[in-house]
């Protein structure tokens, strides 16, 4: 079907600037800064643990042998899949097809969700096993300061990461709801893409990060 | 120097007479409007800064500490110096000048995220509200500073909620800097390249590159601090396997770049002032210029020296104390540069200049006890004294302050369409400058005989530096009220302003005075370099 | 709390300094005053002479532009440089010269706690906010804090450093003018952190003499001893567990293959979190002491273990090296308690400690029936 030039799809002109092409590249720009702060935001609590991971190899690895593997890379292989099918969603907006964009959003929103379900499932069995750190905290070993700070760290990142997920999603959500109602522009749906493959490749760190700590050995 | 002449033509319609309802206000994405908003908010943070600021001057004038208890007195050092950081200086200017300006100097209509802007300054209120709820309720007494493990097992002040608010307003700041580095790249207008962009806007953009990158740094160690003072894991406790002095490498990986977000933006300012009463081009200007990027660069890589005493590795002290040598250069190509634009030109002393120079040389004197701190051998001495307080209070105040007060002159009509006094500005110039020197100037010499930071209550021999010191701020604070004074009158009493009252160069002063909201009649096209004082289409006073 | 302790002047400008290194300092600082008088006369009277000068006599004035130049931007930035690395060079030169005590440095244990110093002599000696040393001497602090992090000042000696808890720190003086100087906590550590002060008491020698004389205690060595019997660590240590004679200093292979040096922090983390450092061939099997032991007992009980001899420590470097003896995130907090100490009851060391060492660990590892891990 021919769209008009002020239909779905295409940006409208912002009154701050001259031309599309300076409104997206000032959006974009925007975009990859914000995607900056994350770096250094994420990068911050990730030096902190590898400091302690060199500090306390041998209990470090002995609580992330806690954690469940299975779960993990089921989790990966979900998050990729996710950023596969926000791949082709970013497409489809590209392309105009909106049936298309609204199958691809749906099913990243699906990943997305099972990648938080299993993650709450996770946090569930951590709960029961009584190593969530703090008052409740016990642990079978000798080394059980330095295994809650471990579990304090697993906590804080996936606990960011989940956080960023949970607002992923709803902004999946929300540009759903907008190519419903047919007012998506498909710039947008490009930006939430960057967004959500970034979330995406924070998660790429902490997977080998907290869960494969010297699984070898 | 601008005479007022009644315009021929009124123009009667701009950004502040627009819209008058408080929806128009509190919901504007006009960077301008956004820019009073801020502008209002930290004066009041300013004086409740001042009045802790107030409350220790007094309490120090006798060595025993007989004013207030030892815990209020820690929370009123406290208080001021969350406060005036991170509610007053790092939004200052940027905040205030910078949402006004950066738009107008690059010929665009508004920021690249108007609404972002809004946010910012949303984000800045709530965390400020926060802070006040903590200072009605008992405050924090951990000394800005937050080092572990004090303030995480010990303290019994509201610590969790002071981090909260500040890690509010590290995102307020993040995305004021966010703003800016888009605008600055995306929406100069034809003809305006990077060469020939206003120093002020590249200092701008210096600091925005150090709001971006250093601000999360700071919101993970509030994060951190916050989660270890409630649920004690253990990550900066020793006896529990961790380390306070991480807290240190990550509080300081923020907060000294910070100190050069309150800098930057001064520097630039000074830029403009000095060219324009030296009615010269800037002396330099790549230089300059390239000065602000390499000081944004290096502020990143000297932290540790912060730490020299702290236990830290003797290497490492070694590689922070040289890389601290290196960031004094370019803040000395600048005072050089700035001087030798005033050689040969036309030089006028109005209330902005006498500001800018009172600049150049406090900060000089700042910058060089700055220089004695990064020496290794004589940090272990002063670290920790009022020598320390004296050297940062001679570029915050000294420096960042007087250069907000002269920004504040210089863009006053532009911003409100009014002048204010000359001759009561040119005397609280004055008396601010020495109220200034008198406060300040006797901590060197206390810092040095030894007297350390945060003390209640102190040995006799400092008393008569801590009287001295008092007695000046005394002064400062008559200096600081009056420009407040005067520029209520002037809204109301003021002459009124010309669209170019001091005959400068640069886009904002091509459009009226106060601008529309759209901030110019027809886009602009950048024909000269910034500071084209000397050719032939120069504006004349 | 004593107040007046410096020469009376009317108004005193300038701190007494009592240390040849103090007065070092002070030259160097008034160097750099100097310096920084000329450089802020020079831009002071530049610009006075520039504003006067070119002071606008007319709203008509257009100033020619005058072109900058590389030539001149880089003197005026590279004679700056030129004299910051001179004032680093020599900075860092004092720096280090602090942090390196001398090997027979007389060494007293300083422990900060809010909001007092509780100063501990090894011959026994202790005292709270006070602190007596014998002129002419060197004298090396070993300073940790048993809660919150405080600093250990003394203005008249242009020394200062952090007490941080979990780690020791040290700093060595050299005082050659007797006298009463003050000392103050310089790190904030809460309500009465201005009330940490104290008075360090320099005595002529036989003054010093004489006051170690009136009310010693017992050392801190045998204090430790005490301490050793009473907690019954000899019911392992020597038997199932490395001995502790000639341990102090001596570097120990670890079961996962690092090698470690047994100074000050290595042995108070193993008597705290005795699993963070287990020795190759040995079992995971002492307690720990956290909870249970002062900072104060830790440190003598370290003080035993040092007068029980260290190893031969030939062409060893000298005191500044990474900190290996830490229970803290390692690399960036290592404790600088890493120097070489000479030991008045050094017994005769062994010719090959290692070999020893090597033996008696796959000794044991064969009567386990275990592998012997071979040390990288």
């Amino acid at each position: 079907m021919p769209e008009a030039a002020a239909s779905p799809f295409h940006s409208r002109l912002k009154h701050q600037y001259e031309t599309l092409a300076q409104q997206h590249h000032a959006d974009t720009l925007g975009m990859w800064l914000f995607l900056a702060t994350e770096v250094l935001f994420f990068g911050g609590v990730i030096t902190a643990y590898v400091l302690y991971r060199a500090a306390y190899s041998t209990a470090f690895q002995h609580a992330s042998l806690t954690l469940d593997i299975v779960s993990g890379t089921l989790m990966t292989v979900v998050l990729l899949g996710s950023s596969l099918t926000m791949a082709m969603a970013v497409h489809a907006a590209q392309l105009g097809h909106r049936r298309a964009l609204a199958v691809f959003l749906i099913l990243t929103i699906v990943l997305g969700l099972a990648f938080l379900g299993i993650k709450g499932n996770e946090y569930y069995h951590k709960w029961e096993d009584h190593h969530i750190p703090g008052p409740g905290f016990v642990w079978s070993g000798t080394d059980g300061r330095a295994a809650q700070l471990f579990l304090y760290f697993y906590f804080v990142l996936t606990g960011l990461h989940a956080v960023h997920m949970i607002i992923g999603v709803a902004i999946m959500g929300m540009l759903l709801v907008q190519t419903a109602l047919g007012r998506v522009r498909n710039y947008v749906v490009e930006m939430s893409g960057l967004y959500w493959h970034f979330v995406d490749i924070v998660w790429i760190f902490l997977f080998p990060l907290l869960y494969l700590v010297d699984r070898h050995k | 120097m601008g005479a007022s002449i009644e315009p021929l033509v009124e123009r009667t319609t701009n950004y502040l007479n627009a819209e008058h309802s408080v929806k128009s206000w509190l919901l504007t994405t006009d960077h301008k409007r956004i820019a009073l908003l801020y502008l209002v908010s930290i004066t009041l943070m300013f004086a409740l800064g001042g009045v802790f600021a107030m409350l220790i001057r007094i309490e120090l004038i006798t060595p025993q500490g007989d004013l207030l208890s030892s815990d209020s007195y820690n929370r009123a050092f406290s208080m001021h110096g969350i406060i005036m950081i991170f509610f007053f200086l790092v939004p200052s200017i940027p905040a205030t000048l910078g949402n006004f300006l950066v738009p107008m100097m690059v010929g665009a209509r508004d920021l690249a995220f108007p609404r972002i802007n809004l946010l910012s300054w949303y984000l800045y209120i709530t965390a400020a509200a926060v802070m006040l709820y903590v200072m009605v309720t008992g405050g924090v007494d951990t000394g800005w500073t937050f080092y572990a493990p004090f303030s995480s097992l010990f303290s019994n002040g509201r610590v969790t909620l002071t981090v909260v608010a500040v890690f509010i307003a590290g995102f307020s700041s993040i995305l004021t800097g966010l703003n800016f580095i888009v605008t600055i790249h995306t929406m100069r207008a034809p003809g305006m390249t990077w060469g020939r962009l206003p120093l002020f806007l590249w200092a701008h953009y210096a600091t925005a590159v150090i709001m971006v990158l250093a601000t999360p740094v700071l919101a993970i160690a509030m994060l951190m601090l916050g989660l270890e003072h409630v649920f004690h894991i253990g990550i900066f406790d020793p006896a529990l396997g961790g380390d306070p002095i991480l807290f240190q490498h990550l509080f300081w990986f923020y907060s000294h770049p910070a100190v050069y977000i309150m800098i930057l933006p001064g520097m630039g300012v000074v830029s403009e002032l000095i060219a324009c009463f030296s009615r010269k081009r800037i002396f330099g200007y790549s230089f300059v210029a390239f000065a602000s990027l390499a000081i944004a660069i290096l502020s990143f890589l000297v932290w540790g020296h912060h730490m020299f005493v702290s236990g830290q590795s003797v290497y490492a002290g070694l590689v922070f104390s040289i890389l601290s040598f290196l960031v004094a250069v370019p803040s000395a190509i600048k005072v050089f540069n700035w001087t030798a634009t005033m050689y040969k030109g036309s030089i006028s002393f109005d209330t902005p200049m006498l500001y800018a120079l009172g600049f150049i040389g406090l900060f000089t004197m700042g910058g060089l006890t700055g220089v004695m701190l990064a020496t290794l051998g004589v940090d272990v001495h002063v670290h920790d004294t009022y020598f320390v307080i004296a050297h940062f209070h001679y570029i915050m105040v000294g420096g960042a302050v007087m250069a907000y007060m002269g920004g504040l002159h210089f863009w006053w009509p532009k911003i409100s369409g009014h002048m204010y006094p000359e001759i009561w500005g040119r005397i609280s110039a004055t008396i601010i400058f020495l109220g200034f020197n008198l406060t300040f100037f006797p901590q060197f010499i206390a810092g040095y005989l030894g007297m350390p930071r945060r003390y209640h209550a102190y040995p006799p021999e400092f008393q008569v530096y801590n009287v001295l010191s008092s007695a000046g701020a005394s002064i400062l604070a008559v200096g600081y009220l009056m420009p407040l004074i005067y520029f209520f009158w002037s809204i109301r009493y003021g002459l009124r302003a010309p669209d170019n009252p001091w005959a400068a160069t640069g886009l904002e002063w091509k459009t009226a005075s106060p601008p529309p909201t759209e901030n110019f009649e027809y886009p602009p096209v950048v024909l000269e370099e910034a500071y084209h004082y000397s050719d032939e289409e120069a504006p004349i006073a | 709390m004593m107040w007046p302790l410096t020469p009376a002047l009317p108004l005193e400008l300038w701190p007494l300094a009592a240390t040849p290194a103090g007065r070092e300092m002070d030259a160097l600082f008034l160097v750099e005053l100097a310096i920084s008088v000329f450089m802020v006369l020079l831009i002071f009277g530049t610009i006075f002479l520039f504003a006067i000068k070119y002071r606008r006599r007319s709203p008509l004035e257009r100033p020619r532009p005058i072109r900058g130049g590389l030539a001149l931007e880089t003197t005026w930035s590279v004679i700056p440089l030129l004299v910051f690395l001179g004032f680093f060079f020599w900075g860092a030169k004092i720096y280090f010269a602090n942090a390196a005590p001398p090997k027979d440095a007389m060494q007293i244990y300083v422990i900060g706690k809010q909001w007092m110093w509780y100063v501990q002599h090894p011959t026994g000696q202790r005292e709270i906010n006070e602190l007596h040393v014998p002129a002419g001497r060197d004298v090396q602090l070993i300073i940790t804090s048993q809660d919150v992090i405080h600093s250990f000042f003394i203005p008249a000696f242009r020394i200062k450093k952090d007490a941080v808890p979990g780690m020791y720190s040290t700093e060595w003086f050299h005082a050659t003018a007797p006298g009463s100087y003050h000392l103050f906590c310089a790190q904030y550590c809460g309500t009465s952190h201005s009330g940490m002060i104290g008075t360090v008491v320099v005595l002529k020698e036989a003054d010093y003499q004489q006051w170690l004389a009136g009310g010693r205690g017992e050392s801190m060595a045998v204090a430790g001893g005490k301490l050793y019997q009473k907690y019954g660590c000899d019911n392992c240590h020597g038997r199932i567990c490395p001995t502790l004679a000639r341990l102090y200093m001596q570097e120990r292979p670890l079961s996962d293959g690092r090698i470690v040096r047994a100074d000050e922090a290595y042995l108070r983390e193993s008597i705290l979190d005795p699993g963070a450092k287990v020795i190759a061939g040995y079992p995971n099997v002492m307690p720990s002491f956290r909870g249970v032991l002062s900072e104060l007992e830790v440190l003598q009980l370290i003080a035993y273990i040092r007068s029980l001899g260290t190893p031969a420590l030939a062409g060893e470097g000298e005191g500044i090296g990474a900190g290996q003896g830490t229970g803290t995130a390692a690399g960036i907090a290592a404790p600088d308690a890493r120097t070489q100490q000479g030991n008045q009851n050094a017994y005769p060391p062994d010719s090959n400690p290692h070999t020893m060492q090597g033996e008696r660990s796959s000794e044991v590892q064969k009567r386990e029936g275990g592998e012997v891990r071979d040390k990288q």
